[in-house]
């Protein structure tokens, strides 16, 4: 149970806050079609901040000491980085598709063809290779809190809670859960929130009301950037070892299904996020997961190919889409360029 | 003479390939300036391996790898004409695929998926007829119509869903990709196709030729000696050729485009908009699994099977070729073969530079985004003067033409099918 409970948050954390930045996106009225490519461009940027910083040595003796505290510093650091970064590719569609009035989802899709590309580039001719790693040792030894931090011996337990949620993770995690919560505070309880969402449904009657539509829109997809970057490095952290190779598995588009899956609405994406996090999860270890401990490997016995599992998020997506589109509430004006001069 | 030049100058198709151009020239120098910048930061590498990787990033096609002394040397070099016509071969058929489905408003994202569907049919079909009962040509024409078929298949899903659920296009194309890579594996997982003789080839189906079925090269191989080109290239000019009398010489191109600029108008005008919704995917599906068809029946490719975690790039590649002949199933020709060339260039650069084939795809990337504001800049351009026009026809000039009527409040012009009555769509 605590290993299907971690690894669906492994997989459910970083979904949520990319989906969360689509979320952003779309409700200013820009549709982010190139959540994927953020999220390769921040996962390199992460990795690369990581393997720079490494090789300088400026947190070697803390990782000497032990010192656990300063190296969550250091992945915080990575984090911020990434966001920073991916907030200013995603800079590229704002400008398309706010200033240049531009076709948004062909400016997505140009970015999601432009970071894989430019990655690699720059990978290959630093790496010698298609994958950037760390400078040295590994992302659990540097990056994951470990019961041995608090004290604990090999042999002792921390309890159910302790064991599933403090063992073994990463602080990473628990910072996007925090993110996830204050941005959708923003965006709902706020006066900045509420105008932005105006933005994305009749930007119109929120520009005669004086806000600045342009603003909104840029404030809304570098928010989106950001946190793509940065889900993006938190995906590469937690479930490649802290390596960058110019792919995501998909997870960018995925996080999209997700948000289309939880109607634009923070609450409803934390919940989908977890279901699709479940399944990529029970896809990717089924054959070891024990629901309730009693040495039967459910799962495993029932025979379902693993492929299944892996294209099932997908078509159930495809399927709720069919159910839900009459009731689902894309925001009204998302994919329109505003003009000022338009009826 | 001058009044000639600019007349041709005022035509519309003029100013697509003006702004193609341009669209490929910014995007060569974003390349070459890349390259610069990462010859400069990086000391290892060398201003000398600067200019070498920009010259071979312009002339590539044309290099003959280093002379006496490892000065590059450029020339005719058959083998690389004929990669670029084999390479331009899928492209051809994806550009047309995406050029087809955004003539009639909608963007075909799912070529990938579509690609992938028609690769696991036509590989089936080629490997699974055995060739000692039925002729090869004759296995060779099955798997290519089952690759075409499989692919229109697969794209009438989103097709459908858009007609008549009203879902996004768009969306819908990204999980049948990724729905069609997890079948694709499975399919394959555990299958008699694959690659069992090679050890060293893990994950890998046969090549067709393993059955005795490839293309013919009818008579190419002559021309292009030592190279990969077959009658592949061939095949996929025709359909070309025959996408454009489609598209511009009969009454079905003119319903799909009818509905392409707008579905509500089209119906008003009498024409099934649902059914040719369906029918423009089902058209592009069907080039998309052509493109796979050819790739694959040539006899010298082999597909990695275990496919779930990344789509094919030709499936995207077809979209900067869509876009950058401006959706003209001629111009898709010669995009492809430009894409191609990028793509020869990239291996160039990659065996004589500290360089790499990414390059390439960065030069793509740009002209990709460049293309998405020339496209809007076009269409300011032609509404301005359409509302000149209508200034002093009184609107005779829409009716006659055949356009939309005005939009009402919450339609935005024009209509390219992923926003109609904002909110009802997903």
């Amino acid at each position: 149970m605590t290993f299907l409970i971690q690894q669906t948050m492994l997989y459910a954390i970083p979904l949520m806050i990319v989906a969360l930045a689509g979320v952003f996106a779309e409700r200013s009225g820009i549709i982010n079609l190139a959540l994927e490519g953020i999220m390769i461009f921040g996962a390199f940027i992460g990795v690369l901040f990581v393997n720079l910083v490494q090789q300088a040595g400026i947190f070697n003796a803390a990782y000497e000491a032990g010192n656990w505290i300063a190296l969550q510093g250091f992945e915080l650091l990575a984090m911020l980085v990434s966001a920073i970064m991916g907030a200013v590719f995603s800079l590229l569609l704002s400008f398309a598709s706010v200033n240049l009035k531009a076709d948004q989802t062909i400016g997505g899709t140009a970015l999601n063809l432009m970071a894989p590309a430019l990655v690699l580039f720059f990978i290959r001719i630093i790496a010698s290779q298609n994958t950037l790693q760390m400078a040295t040792g590994n992302a659990a030894g540097w990056f994951m809190i470990q019961k041995s931090d608090f004290g604990y011996g090999r042999n002792e337990e921390m309890g159910f809670f302790g064991s599933t949620f403090i063992d073994r993770t990463y602080l990473a995690t628990y910072v996007c859960i925090l993110l996830f919560i204050i941005l959708s505070v923003l965006l709902y309880k706020t006066r900045f929130g509420l105008r932005l969402r105006s933005c994305g449904e009749n930007p119109q009657a929120a520009d005669s009301l004086g806000i600045n539509v342009y603003k909104m829109r840029y404030a809304g997809t570098t928010i989106s950037g950001a946190l793509a970057g940065m889900g993006g490095f938190v995906y590469a952290l937690t479930t490649a070892n802290c390596s960058a190779n110019g792919d995501v598995a998909g997870f960018g588009f995925l996080a999209l299904a997700v948000m289309i899956f939880g109607n634009w609405k923070p609450l409803n994406i934390a919940g989908a996020s977890l279901l699709f996090g479940l399944f990529k999860c029970v896809a990717a270890a089924y054959t070891s997961i024990d629901i309730n401990g009693d040495g039967v490997f459910l799962l495993a016995e029932l025979g379902i190919s693993a492929h299944f599992y892996r294209l099932l998020p997908y078509l159930i997506t495809l399927v709720v889409l069919a159910f839900t589109s009459k009731r689902s509430r894309a925001p009204k004006a998302e994919g329109i360029p505003y003009d000022k001069g338009q009826r | 003479m001058s009044g000639k030049l600019s007349k041709l100058w005022r035509k519309d198709g003029t100013k697509s390939v003006v702004s193609s151009l341009i669209s490929i020239l910014i995007g060569l120098t974003v390349g070459a300036v890349i390259i610069l910048i990462m010859g400069l930061a990086n000391s290892n590498l060398g201003l000398r391996s600067v200019w070498e990787a920009i010259r071979l990033e312009f002339l590539g096609l044309f290099s003959t790898g280093r002379g006496a002394g490892g000065v590059l040397t450029f020339g005719f070099n058959p083998v690389n004409m004929g990669d670029m016509l084999f390479r331009a071969t899928p492209l051809i058929l994806t550009g047309l695929s995406v050029a087809v489905a955004y003539k009639t408003g909608l963007f075909n994202i799912g070529a990938p998926g579509q690609y992938l569907m028609g690769t696991a049919f036509t590989l089936m079909l080629a490997l699974g007829i055995p060739t000692e009962t039925v002729p090869a040509p004759v296995v060779w024409v099955i798997a290519f119509l089952g690759g075409i078929l499989a692919g229109a298949l697969w794209g009438c899903i989103p097709g459908l869903v858009k007609a008549f659920l009203n879902i996004n296009e768009v969306l819908a194309c990204i999980m049948t990709n990724w729905i069609a890579a997890n079948v694709v594996t499975w399919i394959f997982d555990g299958s008699v196709f694959r690659n069992t003789v090679e050890n060293t080839k893990s994950a890998y189906i046969y090549m067709t030729s393993h059955n005795g079925v490839q293309t013919a090269k009818m008579g190419l191989d002559v021309i292009f000696p030592n190279s990969q080109v077959n009658g592949g290239i061939l095949i996929a000019i025709v359909i070309a050729i025959l996408m454009y009398i489609l598209m511009n010489k009969t009454t079905l191109g003119y319903q799909l485009k009818a509905c392409g600029s707008n579905r509500h108008a089209a119906r008003y005008a009498g024409i099934a908009d649902k059914r040719n919704i369906v029918l423009s995917m089902a058209i592009a599906g069907g080039l998309s699994g052509a493109a796979a068809a050819l790739y694959y029946l040539s006899g010298n490719t082999e597909f990695f099977w275990n496919t779930y975690q990344s789509l094919p790039a030709t499936g995207f590649d077809g979209i900067p070729v869509a876009l950058l002949a401006v959706s003209n199933p001629i111009g898709v020709i010669f995009a492809g073969c430009f894409m191609s060339m990028l793509d020869v260039v990239g291996q160039q650069i990659t065996n004589l530079t500290p360089y790499n084939e990414y390059i390439s795809d960065v030069i793509v990337a740009t002209i990709v985004y460049l293309s998405a504001f020339s496209l809007a800049i076009k269409m300011l351009l032609t509404g301005r003067r359409k509302k000149k026009l209508s200034e002093t026809a009184a609107g005779t000039e829409r009716i006659l033409t055949g356009e939309a009527p005005p939009p009402d409040e919450t339609t935005a012009p024009p209509d390219r099918g992923t926003v109609e009555k904002g909110g009802d769509e997903a």
